[in-house]
């Protein structure tokens, strides 16, 4: 291992440093379609886009998703020979997922999930897969029956999937029945990252998150969409910030619900375990103690993933060691996914955990995903939260549960063109999964000016 | 091993779990002596000396013989669960650039599956004196070898992670035997070698509280209790740490330590390496070397730690699957993984250590179940920066090893180690020194004691 990767420059630091940065910009406390599936295709609807002929290197592919039997019963029969830890040594969740929950997942998992229902509503959507740039790309195509409906594409992070968005497909692309106006429709695209789920596992170094919002404006062009909106959190949102900053011209406006908006002074003295600067409004020391709590108790697996996702063997060969490291992803989103499967459910339900978990699982993904982070961390010039040089109109949805709210002040200070600004009462990390409905609204609100 | 909560089993509280997990292995353990606080359950297998069951409880500073027999069934299950492993795809390099290469965790489970055999290190462990007495409510674990040697310098040697007892294992003989060694009878040694809470043999806490100062009085209480008024304590990793403890608590019987992972980092810059900044100016060669190293690590290998030390308990995956465990042991550090990588794809011998001792290593995490017991001490230090200078005043020798993940400079060791009555950089070795290079290990530490022979 090359111990001098970080004296290149005098003060520049390598590509190490870099790495690292990516996480956090603070210090530490810390195709091809390989898989089990069987893509069966199905004619098309005529509410399709232009399709182009099977053959052609842009060709557009239906996909279906159908598991044999034989995938589910070996999950099950995994689950049921887990071999468990004993409890922990304290009475909360401060040690990492407590031992109850992960046997109720467990339990749940192999007596009462089904995960052909979640099939059967998958293939209910429109599904296709098409190369870019080397790689299967998978997607979920809806087009309202509006016409000038907008188009938007939702970019998921992880741990999360395609799962995210189900909710809010018809909200959005059918807003008349659900109390908003035609005008305010989309035609929705919702694809998966390279590495999750059923796109490709890239097999090279580079898939950064320039090369996936390059990808991102190719497909939206392949889909026939001169102009579209984006939206994201997570990755997704690091996507977004992306996007914004390269401003293809086909892009009109981006919304983000995890926006990098931390000013260079509060991330350096984060990074460097200093106080905060003087003079913080309220919603900027919450914002500061979120971000402080989750870089000093957060961050684990995320730097393991950034560094060595090559090493997390566990999670593919155990699905309860899968389903911890997943569910674990930050603080809240472990207590609300805790406080599911102990029988409270809101937001997420059992089924919903387990059907992303699965999909996970059954896909393969647990270390292409984690590879992501590699490769995202290998370029990124910034940490997941710092601004990034959006120049175009961005809107933000700000939720008291994400891994920090946003302040409106840094908002407006990160993106020169914010056309909307919000402050959700109730939601976390996975806003659109937890609260579809106030997702959709705040979509509709941010982009109304946009409209014709 | 067979799981002891069998989903159908699972209770709805975690209160009667921990009474079933109990009650499940006190029936699979009633022929053995060792019956201890159903809490400080976690040991596969067990076979007593003594044919009635003592509750620890009752006779707290009982020394009980302890010998090890894994079940059959815990073994073949073991085997049955790596040759089912579900693997990754591949890195997408061509090095470990991103942890442990799919070769090398496959062709470690070939070895494992096929020609590793456990039962040769549990003979070899049954050939030593084992013991375990019970301490501040959690029985620890030791193996105790005595030397023939009259005036033999008692000396407990502490492990790390992802060590144990196995790294110690090749060192007993040159220590309590020199003269066999090269060495005289002047040098020889009382070995103590424990476990530490949550791993091994040892019972895993069941509260929290069990951070290194804590394990240094018990390793105290030990020493007192197997009647020795005066010894040394050694240690690497987070044995070195136990014996920074042990030498600021200066109980009555310590007159020194010797540690080959010294917390010697100056605490200005111990900040700078945390915020990733490039070393200050001012530093002389060796400390910018190891600032340097320090930050590398950091950057690139530390994500393990960070885990353990945060979110223990999430790390099922290591409990429930032998190759995940395997994988997540190797990638300690770079060059401990690149080694340990060559040793199984291309046979390149990595000193001492040989596969088996590798599997031996990993294959007691796996049937001790102490993957997750053995993460919390990280959880029990969080916040503290483990390498940052002690303020140790009794003698302190100090080897430095230069396979070291940081080799300490002299002149940081000098401020941190106000006794230091030895120092010096060794030609070969690792940081899982003593397994490594068991020989110069021992003359390192007959050398670091000498002077405080009677």
């Amino acid at each position: 291992m090359n111990t001098n990767e970080i004296s290149e420059t005098a003060g520049t630091p390598g590509e190490a440093y870099t790495r690292r940065r990516f996480l956090q910009n603070t210090a530490l406390a810390v195709g091809a379609i390989e898989l089990g599936i069987a893509g069966i295709a199905r004619a098309q609807s005529a509410t399709e886009p232009v399709m182009t002929m099977a053959g052609d290197p842009d060709s557009i592919q239906p996909f279906q998703v159908n598991f044999p039997d034989e995938a589910l019963a070996d999950l099950k029969q995994r689950i049921l020979a887990t071999r468990w830890p004993e409890q922990e040594a304290v009475t909360d969740d401060t040690q990492g997922v407590q031992l109850s929950t992960i046997q109720a997942v467990a339990k749940y998992w192999v007596t009462d999930y089904d995960w052909r229902k979640f099939e059967v509503r998958l293939n209910a959507l429109p599904q296709f897969t098409t190369e870019i740039d080397g790689l299967d790309i998978h997607f979920i195509h809806v087009r309202s029956k509006h016409e000038n409906a907008l188009p938007i594409i939702v970019t998921h992070g992880w741990p999360g999937s395609i799962v995210e968005q189900l909710k809010i497909i018809e909200p959005l692309t059918n807003p008349t029945a659900h109390g908003a106006s035609a005008a305010d429709a989309f035609h929705v695209v919702i694809p998966s990252l390279p590495g999750y789920g059923f796109s490709g596992k890239p097999t090279a170094p580079g898939w950064d998150i320039a090369r996936i919002s390059r990808t991102w404006v190719t497909l939206m062009k392949r889909l026939g969409y001169a102009h579209f909106v984006a939206a994201g959190g997570d990755v997704g949102a690091q996507v977004v910030d992306e996007l914004g900053v390269q401003a293809p011209p086909e892009l009109l406006a981006i919304h983000s619900n995890m926006p990098g908006t931390v000013p260079d002074d509060v991330a350096k003295a984060l990074n460097n375990h200093e106080p905060p600067p003087a003079g913080l409004s309220a919603d900027e020391q919450h914002a500061w103690d979120q971000l402080d709590f989750f870089y000093k108790k957060g961050l684990g697996y995320a730097i393991e993933m950034s560094n060595r996702p090559q090493t997390l063997y566990g999670l593919m060969d155990s699905p309860i060691g899968l389903a911890a490291w997943m569910i674990d992803h930050d603080i809240r989103s472990e207590e609300l996914i805790s406080r599911a499967f102990a029988g409270k459910t809101e937001g997420l339900s059992r089924d919903d955990v387990l059907d992303n978990i699965t999909l996970y699982w059954l896909t393969k993904t647990a270390v292409s995903s984690a590879r992501s982070y590699w490769d995202y961390s290998a370029t990124a010039k910034k940490g997941f939260f710092d601004v990034k040089g959006a120049t175009v109109p961005v809107a933000v949805g700000a939720f008291p549960d994400e891994i920090y709210t946003a302040p409106r002040s840094w908002a407006e200070r990160a993106y020169p063109k914010l056309i909307h600004y919000n402050k959700l009462p109730k939601g976390g990390h996975f806003a659109a999964w937890e609260q579809p409905q106030f997702y959709c609204e705040e979509i509709r609100a941010s982009f109304k000016s946009l409209r014709a | 091993m067979k799981t002891e909560n069998q989903i159908e089993d699972l209770p709805g509280d975690a209160a009667k779990t921990s009474e079933e997990h109990s009650y499940n292995r006190r029936r699979f353990l009633r022929d053995t002596a060792l019956v201890v606080g159903a809490a400080q359950l976690g040991v596969a297998g067990l076979a007593g000396a003594q044919p009635e069951p003592v509750a620890a409880t009752q006779e707290p500073e009982i020394i009980r013989p302890f010998q090890i027999s894994i079940p059959d069934e815990d073994l073949a299950e073991l085997r049955r669960r790596v040759l089912a492993a579900k693997w990754p795809d591949h890195e997408t390099v061509t090095d470990d650039s991103q942890g442990v290469q799919l070769a090398t965790s496959q062709e470690l489970a070939r070895y494992w599956a096929t020609d590793y055999d456990w039962r040769k290190v549990e003979v070899k462990l049954n050939s030593l004196p084992q013991f375990v007495t019970t301490i501040d409510g959690v029985d620890i674990h030791f193996i105790h070898v005595r030397s023939q040697h009259e005036n033999a310098l008692p000396i407990i040697i502490t492990h790390g992670w992802p060590g144990s007892i196995i790294e110690q294992l090749k060192i007993i003989e040159p220590l309590t035997n020199p003269t066999a060694y090269d060495g005289s009878a002047e040098d020889a040694f009382d070995v103590v070698i424990p476990s530490m809470p949550g791993y091994g043999f040892s019972g895993k806490p069941t509260t929290t509280g069990w951070n290194p100062e804590r394990i240094a009085r018990t390793w105290a209480t030990l020493m007192a209790r197997l009647g020795y008024t005066h010894y040394v304590a050694q240690g690497g990793d987070w044995g070195a740490f136990i014996c920074n403890a042990m030498a600021e608590q200066a109980p009555a019987g310590l007159l020194g330590i010797h540690v080959n992972f010294p917390s010697t980092i100056p605490t200005e810059i111990g900040k700078a390496i945390m915020a990733g900044n490039p070393p200050p100016a001012g530093l002389s060669a060796d400390e910018r070397r190891a600032y340097e190293q320090r930050l590398d690590l950091i950057n690139k290998h530390y994500g393990y730690a960070i885990e353990m030390g945060n979110r223990p308990q999430t790390l099922t995956g290591l409990v429930d699957s032998p190759v995940g465990l395997a994988a997540w042991m190797m990638d300690h550090d770079g060059r401990s993984c690149g080694q340990i990588s060559d040793l199984f794809v291309n046979g390149r011998p990595f000193g001492a250590i040989t596969r088996d001792d590798i599997l031996d290593n990993i294959t007691l995490y796996w049937l001790t179940n102490t993957a997750i017991s053995s993460a919390r001490l990280y959880w029990e230090n969080k916040g503290k920066w483990s390498l940052s200078a002690v303020n140790v005043s009794i003698p302190a020798a100090v080897s430095v090893f230069p396979g070291e993940t940081y080799q300490a400079p002299r002149s940081w060791t000098e401020k941190a180690y106000h006794k230091l009555i030895y120092f010096h950089e060794t030609d070969k070795g690792g940081h899982f020194a003593a397994w490594e290079q068991p020989e110069i290990f021992a003359e390192e530490v007959r050398a670091g004691f000498r002077s405080l022979r009677a």
